[in-house]
């Protein structure tokens, strides 16, 4: 365990140190969020009507750019091969790595989310559930995330591909994701939405770096 | 005693028993194909409701029922693959991929072209659509992974954990038209509320469809164990005629 908690705070740090990665997703962020209002014309009752859609959306497109990067530059200069023969079960490196991508991509997308919504017009009311979903929501981001890098890894043009596997794979948590802010539901559809959404991140983080794990295994060989 | 899986992992025994099996699936195919549209189109009545477009139904249903099935075969490949390395299992999953996509397509357009008439749209976001319409990009998905690889076997073992990673579709598209209140109707207990005067057509058209996929693997399955032997062959003389140049320049 103990070799875990240190990768995780290698990666965490690494992430940090190089600066220009949490920027970018954010930045990133930021534009496609402000980029909506601009094709669909300023209308602010039609804004606050589809802000939680869009906001889920760029957030999942913000992440996908920044998955790449997991397992690509360890893999480059050598120290996955090292990860690969330590002690440490490959699962658990692909779990502290998707943890680290969770920490360092998806917290900062989910922290920003409701500044984007002031945007957009979100109705107040539905800030705490936001925070609440995209903080519940992401972890499947990077968990399912991952499982893409690794498929992809050492593919050509990884980065296309890469988007076409993962984003079929989102769609259950953009789905209950969205459904939960835009509470039509009432209480007890919130609250259905909100498990569910819970429920697949639960899965992806139990069954993610299982598969991720294989697919690195494959690669390694 | 070998189980039949264990004998056909032997490809030669493999090429001979589909060699003999393949005109007979076809055979069938072609001949239910023939019968099934004749009762489509001709010998079965038009609905009270929709009228002539119900017979989109029996072109519809077995394409969706395909497109589900097939990702089924693809995905106890990979399991084949992955768990017993069974060497037909990835020839298998590979042929499937494809046809598995063009039946999804199929399903996707002909529900659509029924859906005008039916429901005033060609599209609607409801449940069973969406999550057919994930199930393509799911096919889409394994062909462009293993088309960008260039290792072979590493390409044929990641697309197998992608396509288990993906199964979880599956009851999804099952259930989603009895989870979600949705436009898609529900499924049909077949035996009772389908009329038997449609209950045959789409029985033959059903059975039609599945043996015309069988012929279609059985013959890309064929085609690629070919394509590797040809492969094998070429390897092989390239390495053979680089040792003769090797031993003249001595």
């Amino acid at each position: 365990m103990k070799s875990f908690w240190a990768l995780l705070h290698r990666d965490v740090t690494l992430a940090i140190r190089e600066g220009g990665a949490i920027g970018t997703a954010l930045g990133f962020f930021l534009v496609v969020v402000s980029l909506m209002p601009l094709g669909l014309g300023p209308d602010l009752n039609l804004l606050s009507r589809i802000a939680a859609g869009i906001l889920w959306i760029a957030l999942l497109l913000a992440a996908l750019l920044s998955l790449n990067r997991i397992f690509e530059a360890d893999h480059e200069d050598g120290t996955l091969d090292v990860l690969a023969t330590g002690p440490l079960p490959l699962e658990l490196v692909t779990a502290a790595k998707s943890l680290a991508h969770w920490v360092t991509t998806g917290i900062p997308l989910a922290i920003m989310a409701p500044v984007l919504g002031i945007l957009l017009n979100l109705d107040l009311a539905a800030y705490p559930i936001l925070v609440a979903t995209t903080l519940v929501g992401t972890p499947a981001v990077s968990f399912l995330g991952a499982i893409g890098a690794a498929l992809t890894m050492k593919t050509r043009r990884g980065g296309l591909l890469l988007a076409l596997i993962v984003l079929p794979l989102y769609v259950p948590t953009l789905i209950f994701g969205i459904s939960a802010v835009s509470a039509g539901a009432g209480p007890t559809g919130l609250a259905a939405s909100f498990l569910i959404l819970a429920a697949i991140s639960l899965v992806t983080i139990v069954l993610g770096p299982l598969a991720a794990a294989a697919a690195l295994k494959v690669h390694l060989q | 005693m070998q189980t039949l899986t264990q004998r056909l992992a032997n490809p030669t025994r493999f090429m001979e028993l589909s060699a003999r099996l393949l005109p007979w699936i076809s055979a069938a195919a072609a001949v239910l194909l023939a019968y099934g549209l004749y009762l489509a189109f001709f010998a079965s009545p038009a609905d009270y409701q929709q009228g002539e477009t119900v017979r989109i139904m029996y072109i519809h249903v077995p394409c969706a029922w395909l497109a589900m099935m097939v990702y089924a075969l693809i995905a106890l490949s990979s399991f084949g693959l992955l768990v017993f390395r069974h060497p037909l299992a990835d020839v298998s999953a590979k042929a499937a991929a494809p046809l598995g996509a063009a039946f999804t397509f199929l399903a996707l357009l002909t529900g659509s072209l029924w859906g005008k008439p039916m429901w005033g749209t060609y599209w609607v976001w409801d449940a069973r659509l969406t999550s057919v319409l994930i199930l393509f990009f799911l096919y889409l998905g394994l062909i462009a992974l293993r088309s960008a690889l260039e290792d072979e076997s590493a390409a044929s073992k990641l697309t197998a954990i992608l396509a288990l990673v993906g199964v979880t579709i599956l009851p999804i598209i099952k259930f989603s038209v009895d989870w979600w209140n949705t436009l898609h109707q529900p499924s049909t207990d077949f035996t009772s509320t389908v009329d038997p005067s449609m209950r045959l057509p789409l029985l033959v058209m059903a059975v039609a469809f599945t043996l015309l996929f069988f012929a279609m693997h059985l013959k890309a399955m064929r085609n690629e164990i070919l394509r590797r032997r040809v492969k094998a062959l070429r390897t092989q003389a390239v390495a053979g005629r680089d040792r003769l140049a090797a031993q003249g320049a001595e």
